[in-house]
């Protein structure tokens, strides 16, 4: 019945794309005179071949993974939530919050803590546009992505003003308490005898979180009643109306749990890498994670592995910023240009690509 | 033993001095960006006449997000750049962090002045002072009687320009008006230059007739409308006179180039300690050159003159809004 096998859909089409994607950024490097081949082995060499670089890669994954898996469920209801930047930002807030203020006697309870707070402040940034849509029909694209700005502004509300110690210039929290310190890959590295491995790079627990995150959706989605009724409502609203699935309690649960997902990043980024709450924390993670899950096929498995590649980019970019002269804004088109091509032009891949399979089953 | 420890241990100091030696210093932009022809271009101007006069060269990075202040910091160190010149008080957290993992690099660190670290310089301005100037010119040439203040993202250091200015004005015109506005509260107030066009409008709109802009990036749209308005404005950090000649009155110098140009030249023997840029050892000042000639009269040079020297002196002194957070002149 498929044109094409389901490996070529899932292998092939991105790994396509993606060279193509890899074939203009070169283009790109050669033209300001640098050489394609040199940034390719720095980015590698930086990123793959040093236990640092693969910290700093693992910690942006993180962030990837987690709103890449919050824009996948939405995408199951067929719901696209943009707003995973102002669900963040949210998080962020949960997170200050609940390690600031709770006195925790060890980080194990104090991420139990963090995950409830970033997780709760996430899911209810995300419910108000789920509300709004549910009820009202005010477009879901419209309203999380005004949420975004909204998210924006309270959290800088709180950040320069009540949650800002006397005194101090930066728009950011106090240092949390030393027993909410997560335990980065380099304290893991020593405790296992490894020492200098992961040095000073951000990459924590909380990956192992986003892990099992990345299995507790899958076996939501593919295991539940609830992820039966969530792609049900998303392949045909009327027939899983037909079928008795309330479609507001889908939107509802769905954008909820995205949402918290979104929020949950901020473990990462807050609690993990700068032990307080900064103002730009989430680093664009969340419009990233749209491109991570178009382009992991919205299945957690490929969410991973998309994040990785994302997580890559990253670190592979900060060190072209380090070491070439290759400006930074040419640093975030060849991102953009892997998003492109992997996110909105996989459909000029695929293409030609049935056409290609076509005729050979026609010839065979 | 002892011998061969001496021997060892000077060895080894002969191979620790010779990388040393051989280390090229770097400088980390903020967010802001390298060409923001303000704060961070000043910095990357005094880098570059320190490459140009001794033929040297230097590492740079333009940061992307926070996660790499700390990264830039350590691969810098770890790669043997020395010193490491960081643009902004950002870097004051991650710096703590990373100075006492390279004891022997040495790290100088512009608009931070409070951490006191072994291996650490830290550079303060006092701004007030050189705003103070630049207020006092702004009160003189003002025909209405009212003028303006752009800051950029609203933090103690802006107010401190602000506060600064605002008493430069009241010295000259204890009835002037002083219409002071911040861009924003985010570090994006300091590339925001349409926002700061519109500021100056609605400033203008107000009767200012001259407005001091001390933000950044945001300070290239305020310096455009005032010039396109026809009425005057003052440039901040760099020199900026040059963007819009005869319309920018002049500028608040803030020699951050002169400090990233001293950190370079001292090298890896750089003196550490805190260091406070000033009127009296030429950290701050006014812009005079031939695009400004026409606009600064010689009674109004001369009265700033004496107020510098004032200053100098130690007989008048400008309230730095820091220091307990109020201003005499000007409420935020």
């Amino acid at each position: 019945m498929d044109v094409m096998p389901k490996w070529a859909d899932v292998v092939l089409v991105p790994l396509i794309s993606l060279i193509i994607a890899a074939l203009l950024s070169a283009l790109l490097i050669l033209a300001i005179g640098e050489s394609p081949v040199a940034a390719l082995k720095l980015m590698i060499e930086g990123t793959l071949l040093r236990s640092s670089g693969w910290g700093y890669m693992l910690y942006y994954t993180t962030n990837f993974i987690f709103t890449g898996l919050a824009v996948s469920v939405a995408f199951h209801a067929a719901l696209f939530n943009i707003g995973g930047e102002g669900q963040a930002m949210m998080g962020g807030l949960g997170v200050a919050l609940v390690c600031l203020f709770i006195p925790w006697p060890h980080w194990s309870f104090a991420i139990i803590g963090a995950s409830l707070g970033a997780a709760v402040f996430g899911m209810i940034w995300a419910g108000l546009p789920a509300y709004l849509q549910a009820k009202r029909g005010s477009h879901i694209v419209i309203t999380t992505i005004m949420f975004n700005f909204i998210a924006a502004g309270v959290l800088n509300f709180f950040l320069v003003g009540a949650l800002k110690p006397k005194g101090s210039m930066d728009p950011a929290t106090a240092n949390f308490p030393a027993s909410t310190h997560l335990p980065t890959f380099e304290d893991m590295a020593s405790l296992m005898g490894f020492e200098k491995m992961f040095r000073a790079a951000p990459a924590n627990v909380s990956f192992f979180l986003a892990l099992v995150a990345c299995v507790l959706v899958w076996f939501l989605i593919w295991r539940t009643p609830l992820g039966y009724e969530i792609r049900a409502m998303g392949k045909s609203e009327p027939a899983a109306r037909y079928a008795g699935i309330g479609s507001v309690k889908i939107i509802m649960v769905a954008m909820m749990i995205s949402g918290a997902l979104s929020g949950m990043m901020a473990i990462n980024t807050t609690q993990g890498e700068s032990e307080r709450l900064i103002l730009n924390f989430t680093e664009g993670a969340g419009f990233i994670g749209i491109a991570v899950a178009l382009m992991g096929r919205s299945h957690p498995l490929g969410v991973l592995l998309a994040a990785l590649l994302f997580g890559f980019l990253y670190q592979g970019g900060a060190e072209l910023a380090l070491w070439t002269k290759i400006p930074r804004e040419l640093i975030v088109v060849i991102q953009a240009l892997v998003i492109l091509f992997t996110g909105a032009l996989s459909l000029m891949v695929r293409g030609p690509l049935e056409r290609l399979f076509l005729s050979l089953r026609q010839r065979g | 033993m002892s011998f061969m420890k001496t021997i060892l241990g000077s060895a080894a100091a002969a191979a620790l001095s010779a990388t040393a030696a051989l280390a090229d210093p770097a400088i980390i932009f903020d967010l802001g960006g390298k060409f923001d022809k303000s704060f961070n271009e000043a910095a990357f101007q005094g880098a570059q006449r320190w490459a140009d006069e001794t033929g040297g060269s230097f590492r740079e990075i333009e940061l992307q997000n926070e996660a790499q202040r700390e990264q830039a910091l350590r691969r810098f160190a770890e790669a043997g750049s020395n010193p490491i010149v960081m643009a902004g008080f950002a870097f004051a957290d991650a710096l703590s962090k990373v100075a006492p993992d390279y004891p022997d690099t040495k790290f100088a660190v512009i608009d931070v002045n409070w951490l006191s670290m072994p291996n650490v310089r830290g550079i303060g301005f006092n701004e007030h002072e050189g705003s103070y100037l630049v207020g006092m010119l702004a009160a003189q040439a003002s025909a209405t009687g009212t003028v303006g203040f752009v800051g950029g993202m609203d933090i103690p250091l802006i107010r401190r320009f602000g506060c600064g200015f605002a008493q430069g004005v009241k010295a000259v015109n204890a009835d002037a008006t002083i219409i002071a506005n911040m861009t924003g509260t985010t570090p994006a107030a300091w590339n925001d230059p349409v926002k700061g066009s519109e500021l100056t409008k609605a400033q203008i709109s107000q009767g200012a007739d001259v407005v001091f802009a001390a933000a950044g990036g945001t300070g290239v749209g305020v310096l455009q409308t005032a010039s396109d308005e026809g009425i005057l404005s003052i440039g901040v950090d760099s020199n900026q006179n040059y963007m819009h000649p005869g319309k920018v009155l002049t500028s608040m110098l803030k020699r951050v180039d002169n400090a990233v140009y001293e950190a370079f030249s001292q090298g890896d023997a750089l003196k550490t300690g805190n260091f406070q840029m000033g009127i009296a050892n030429g950290g701050v000042g006014y812009a005079l050159d031939e695009f400004n000639a026409s606009l600064v009269s010689a009674d109004m040079q001369s009265a700033v003159d004496a107020a510098a020297s004032a200053i100098t002196a130690g007989t008048l002194s400008v309230h730095d809004y820091t220091s307990d957070e109020t201003c005499p002149a000007l409420s935020f």
